[in-house]
């Protein structure tokens, strides 16, 4: 630690403004500050802060995000060895999911980490700590069997054009591990969707069991099936589907770590769920058709919905701001998402859409909270008045 | 004193180093001064030079656009410096006391008798007024404005703040005294006291409204007090006062002096006698903090408290609107992964460190700012402490971009500086909130003047 320290001290002159590797400034200061806080202290306006900073939030949200990774490996050799019809033992299943993993990680964070390090040295600024939490949304919410250069494109997408173009981190309008996301499924649809691409080899056919389907219970549905796997299931996660998003269980490990801390919305995490149970509901009354029929609670089990609800939909940047705002922002990301669940026939799943689609629509509703503020302010010199 | 407000947002910081309720004894020091800079929009131009003899209540300087607003001496005996800064503009005026008290002689008055007008003179003269501040903008009060009301708080809520009716007591009549020459200015007093506290000195005032409050500070910011009980709206005005400074009234009124004593607190980890002492406005803190601070660290000097209070050196001089004087370690070192450690012992609002498995425990915090600067990302962390009916982020927002109509819509003229002081304390991407308020309200002035 001391070794280190010096060693970062002898460095320093020599990428300060004027010195002969200038240019390496922010580069250098993203190394040091991973290793240690700076020594910065408070000049002016308080003397003392709070011990939180930026990269401890979003090292906690990393840290929450870990139960849904770890058990995406093992499922991805549970469903793998289960397709090949091979009775294998968990270890076996680990090691295999480890290694369809792990590249996409490495590659996800590899990549989006050069194309911030190279933004923040031709803009000259610190580099921020948004994309350690996006560089492992990106990979949990991708399908297993997605090739690995299309990551890597991805990554440069929404780093580069959901990020970056605004101005860095907090000045994103959309959730950039979902930028990424949508830009795979309209891009490379058939990498994204259908029946094979969710277990790992499938796609190149290795050796399946007869009669074994690859189809998440959300493409039963949509092709008037009722879904294989029972709510336990779905919920545990022992279903094919993207990598992260599988175990409702794991994610809610994750969410409880968010909310304890206080660094995730309970607010919004709540309303996602309540608004995606009512839409359920309604939908069951009505009854028209499979996906319809889905139990409402079961909906929430399934896809990417409870992944959504927990790591996408409660992102500070791109959601609404207002306290008030959250619970429109996240009942209206529930509905919609089982609503495009349902009624999109080309694709079963809603929820990144609704997320997208909300962000957007996240300013309008705070600025109506803010109006609503001012009205309030106004209405109040009347009454004295 | 009929019903008690309940503040429910806030933060309470739990900082080690409170000061007993006992009095240590410290000499006066030798050197005072007034510091121009603790008078937000004020311009100084000297009335005497340096080597001139002054006394306790002579002019030492004046506001160059209110030359009636008026800035003396607390001691008497020689200006002895007259510090600048950048672009010469002057920080401090010194000046060296010869320690015989020495005091101007002013006429005793029934403040009954005087008009408002008569009574605003006095004050000018006799170097008072900077003490009567206004909202909105928490700047020096314009004689020329009729308040709606005139507001004092009667306790501090910030970390390690003194206790008022520790400090007050025995000053009972000259309180009393300086709330009626305040009542002739504006006959709509009001006092913000806290409601477990027996507060018999401000309870026993006459010619007063209390309120009772409850909660964690900010509850004891007599901006979140206004705004609980006469909100300020566009186009009106609130005088408010500190209760020593009341006192000073009250002396000017019935003995005829400038008043410059203070009891101020010495609180922080970081000093041994943590204790209440008298001294007076302007004082050099190096009597107070000799040989009774710990020094095995780098320290940091504060006069004030530690979320609104000024930077100063070991022997800087006393705020004029301060009544406490905080040591708390530097911190200037390097915290090698404090991202990934466990962080026992920090404090944070947040639940993210596992300091919050022992609640009660007291910090010794420091000046570290903990991370670097961030733009905004995390949303909701301002609410939960700033209990007004007010949306801080998007004010900020608003002041960022220089957005008069949104500011004023969104409340700036309810907010000094202390009332957002906490919500500078938990933004994680520590941003220098305090100074982008005061950046909005001198924007205000500028463009509404």
């Amino acid at each position: 630690m001391k070794a280190l320290r010096n060693l970062l001290d002898n460095i320093k002159p020599h990428v300060q403004k004027g010195a002969k590797f200038e240019k390496f400034h922010s580069t250098f200061d993203a190394l040091e500050t991973l290793f240690f806080v700076p020594n910065t202290t408070n000049k002016n306006g308080v003397h003392v802060r709070d011990a939180v900073d930026l990269k401890r939030t979003m090292a906690l949200v990393v840290k929450a995000l870990i139960p849904a990774l770890l058990f995406g490996i093992w499922n991805t050799g549970y469903q793998h060895y289960l397709a090949m019809g091979v009775d294998a033992t968990f270890w076996m299943e680990v090691g295999h999911g480890a290694l369809k993993v792990l590249p996409i990680v490495i590659i996800s964070y590899g990549v989006g980490l050069g194309v911030e390090f190279m933004f923040a040295q031709m803009r000259g600024h610190e580099v921020q700590e948004g994309f350690l939490v996006s560089g492992m949304l990106i990979p949990l919410v991708l399908p297993v069997d997605i090739p690995l250069w299309m990551v890597a494109v991805a990554t440069i997408f929404s780093v580069v054009i959901g990020k970056e173009v605004f101005g860095g981190t907090g000045m994103n309008i959309w959730n950039p591990a979902l930028v990424a996301r949508a830009f795979l499924f309209f891009a490379y649809p058939s990498k994204m969707s259908g029946d094979l691409v969710w277990i790992s080899g499938m796609t190149k056919g290795e050796g399946v069991v007869d009669g074994f389907s690859g189809a998440t219970s959300l493409g039963q549905a949509a092709s008037g099936m009722a879904p294989s796997h029972s709510i336990m299931e779905s919920f545990i996660g022992m279903i094919p589907g993207s990598i992260g998003e599988t175990s409702t269980l794991a994610i809610l490990i994750g969410a409880a770590i968010l909310i304890y801390t206080g660094i995730g919305s309970w607010k919004i995490m709540l309303s996602v769920f309540a608004g995606g149970y009512a839409m359920g509901l309604i939908f069951n009354l009505w009854g028209a058709n499979a996906l319809m029929q889905v139990d409402a609670l079961h909906h929430i089990c399934l896809g990417g919905f409870a992944f959504g609800a927990v790591f996408m939909a409660t992102d500070p940047v791109s959601a609404t701001r207002t306290e008030k705002g959250k619970w429109i922002y996240g009942f209206l990301i529930g509905f919609l998402a089982i609503m495009v669940r349902v009624f999109n026939p080309a694709y079963p799943e809603g929820v990144m859409l609704a997320v997208l689609l909300m962000n957007t629509f996240a300013p309008l509703i705070d600025h109506y909270v803010v109006q609503g503020n001012i009205k309030r302010r106004l209405k109040r010199a009347k009454v004295a008045a | 004193m009929s019903e008690v407000i309940k503040i429910k947002k806030g933060l309470d910081i739990q900082l080690a180093g409170k000061a007993d309720k006992v009095f240590g004894q410290a000499e006066l020091p030798e050197l005072f001064a007034v510091k121009p800079t603790d008078f937000h929009g004020v311009v100084p131009k000297m009335a005497i030079k340096v080597g001139d003899k002054v006394k306790a209540g002579t002019v030492l300087f004046f506001d160059k656009n209110r030359p009636e607003i008026k800035f003396v001496s607390p001691v008497s005996g020689e200006l002895v410096a007259v510090n600048r800064g950048e672009r010469r503009r002057i920080l401090e005026v010194v000046v060296k006391s010869d320690g015989s008290d020495d005091k101007e002689q002013f006429d005793t008055a029934n403040p009954a008798d005087l008009s408002k007008e008569e009574i605003v003179e006095k004050l000018q003269a006799a170097g008072l007024w900077p003490f009567i501040r206004k909202r909105p903008y928490d700047v020096i009060a314009n004689a020329s404005e009729t308040p709606k009301a005139f507001f004092i708080s009667g306790f501090d809520s910030a970390p390690l703040a003194p206790d008022m009716d520790f400090i007050l007591s025995g000053s009972e009549d000259a309180l009393q005294a300086g709330i009626n020459v305040v009542k002739q200015l504006c006959d709509n007093v009001h006092v913000g006291v806290q409601h477990d506290a027996a507060s018999k000195i401000f309870n026993n005032l006459k010619g007063v409204q209390v309120h009772a409050f409850e909660g964690p500070h900010p509850a004891g910011n007599v901006g979140i007090q206004i705004h609980h009980t006469l909100p300020i709206n566009k186009g009106e005005v609130v005088w408010v006062a500190q209760p020593q400074e009341i006192v000073a009234i009250g002396k000017l009124f019935t003995e005829g002096i400038y008043d410059a004593n203070r009891t101020v607190v010495v609180a922080g980890s970081e000093v041994e006698k943590k204790a209440y002492y008298k001294t007076k406005v302007g004082a050099s803190i190096s009597t107070l903090v000799k040989n009774n601070v710990k020094t095995d660290d780098k320290l940091r000097y504060i006069s004030g408290n530690v979320l609104t209070g000024s930077h100063i050196d070991e022997d800087g001089y006393l705020g004029v609107y301060h009544s406490q004087v905080t040591v708390i370690p530097e911190g200037d070192y390097y915290e090698f992964m404090g991202w990934a450690t466990p962080g026992f012992g920090k404090f944070s609002m947040s639940r993210s460190f596992f300091s919050w498995m022992c609640k009660k425990k007291e910090y010794r915090l420091d000046a570290n700012m903990h991370g670097g600067l961030r733009s905004f990302v995390v949303s909701g962390q301002y609410d939960q402490v700033l209990p007004m009916d007010i949306l801080p982020e998007f004010l900020f927002r608003a002041i960022l971009v220089e957005d008069i109509d949104k500011m004023e819509q969104l409340g700036i003229y309810e907010l000094a500086e202390e009332d957002i002081a906490l919500c500078e304390f938990v933004c994680t991407s520590k941003q220098p909130l305090q100074s982008v308020l005061r950046t909005g309200i001198d924007l205000m002035i500028k463009e509404l003047s």
